[in-house]
């Protein structure tokens, strides 16, 4: 029952997200979310996942994204002023956006369904694994390049993003 | 609970961040909505994790979110830097290289 309860909230802050017209809600909508994945890593026997969830995504990710929604004080989409001047555009994209979302849905449905061996309990046939010291072994010996890699790939990030946003010298 | 009810839920999630990305024009929307696919991919890797009793799922999760945080902090400052040349946060506002 509880997997359901996770389940709702993460599917009802999501669908919230994609609706909402104010930025602001969407973003703590998607913070409402993380907090429904969270509970569901904690069903899933990977504590440390649910934590890291909750520090790193709704806790730094999402902190950035509501600083960037006010720092840029536009809070409602502009969609409406630009349909008027193309009143032909916006329907067919729509409808085409809408089609694609609607078939990549039918495709995950049909996989799914044709997918044997998805019955069953989840922690069935093997015992959980979820010992922090555990991750963090296998972490820095089977994955240490990729380790490795990430470290640079989030300093690239930073120099990038500090770049991008700088305001031009004059 | 079955691996399918984990599965089915991902792809749920994951319909609905793209679903968002082909109908919303916010660039910010746009991107949560992007974080949003993110986040059903984990709960797939976590799930098989689970399912097979190995760690892999957990830790390939955390390299998500580390891209995750690297897109976000990109995307965002790309964000900043269009809104700074168009006071606009609409995509179609960003049409220059089209013919």
């Amino acid at each position: 029952m509880l997997f359901y309860a996770f389940a709702g909230a993460a599917v009802i802050g999501s669908l919230l997200v994609v609706t909402q017209k104010n930025p602001v809600y969407s973003v703590l909508a998607l913070i409402a979310s993380f907090f429904g994945l969270s509970g569901l890593y904690v069903l899933l026997e990977a504590p440390f996942v649910a934590v890291v969830q909750i520090i790193i995504y709704a806790g730094a990710i999402m902190v950035l994204f509501l600083f960037v929604v006010m720092l840029l004080n536009v809070p409602r989409e502009d969609a409406a002023e630009w349909d008027r001047a193309h009143p032909l555009y916006r329907p067919m994209a729509v409808r085409i956006g809408g089609a694609l979302a609607l078939l990549l849905a039918l495709e995950l449905a049909w996989a799914l369904s044709r997918t044997a061996g998805l019955g069953g309990g989840v922690a069935d046939q093997h015992p959980a694994v979820s010992s922090v010291a555990e991750l963090g072994r296998v972490l820095f010996t089977d994955y240490m390049f990729a380790f490795e890699v990430t470290s640079i790939l989030i300093l690239i990030a930073m120099v990038g993003a500090v770049i991008l946003a700088k305001k031009k010298e004059e | 609970m079955a691996i399918g009810h984990y599965l089915v839920l991902s792809g749920v999630l994951f319909s609905i961040g793209a679903a968002g990305v082909f109908l919303r024009r916010n660039l910010i929307t746009l991107l949560l909505s992007v974080e949003i696919m993110l986040n059903a991919v984990n709960l797939a890797f976590v799930a098989f994790g689970r399912q097979f009793g190995t760690v892999d799922g957990q830790i390939i999760t955390f390299f998500v979110m580390t891209v995750a945080a690297a897109e976000a902090a990109v995307g965002l400052a790309l964000v900043i830097g269009l809104f700074r040349h168009r006071e606009s946060l609409n995509p179609e506002a960003f049409t220059s290289l089209k013919w």
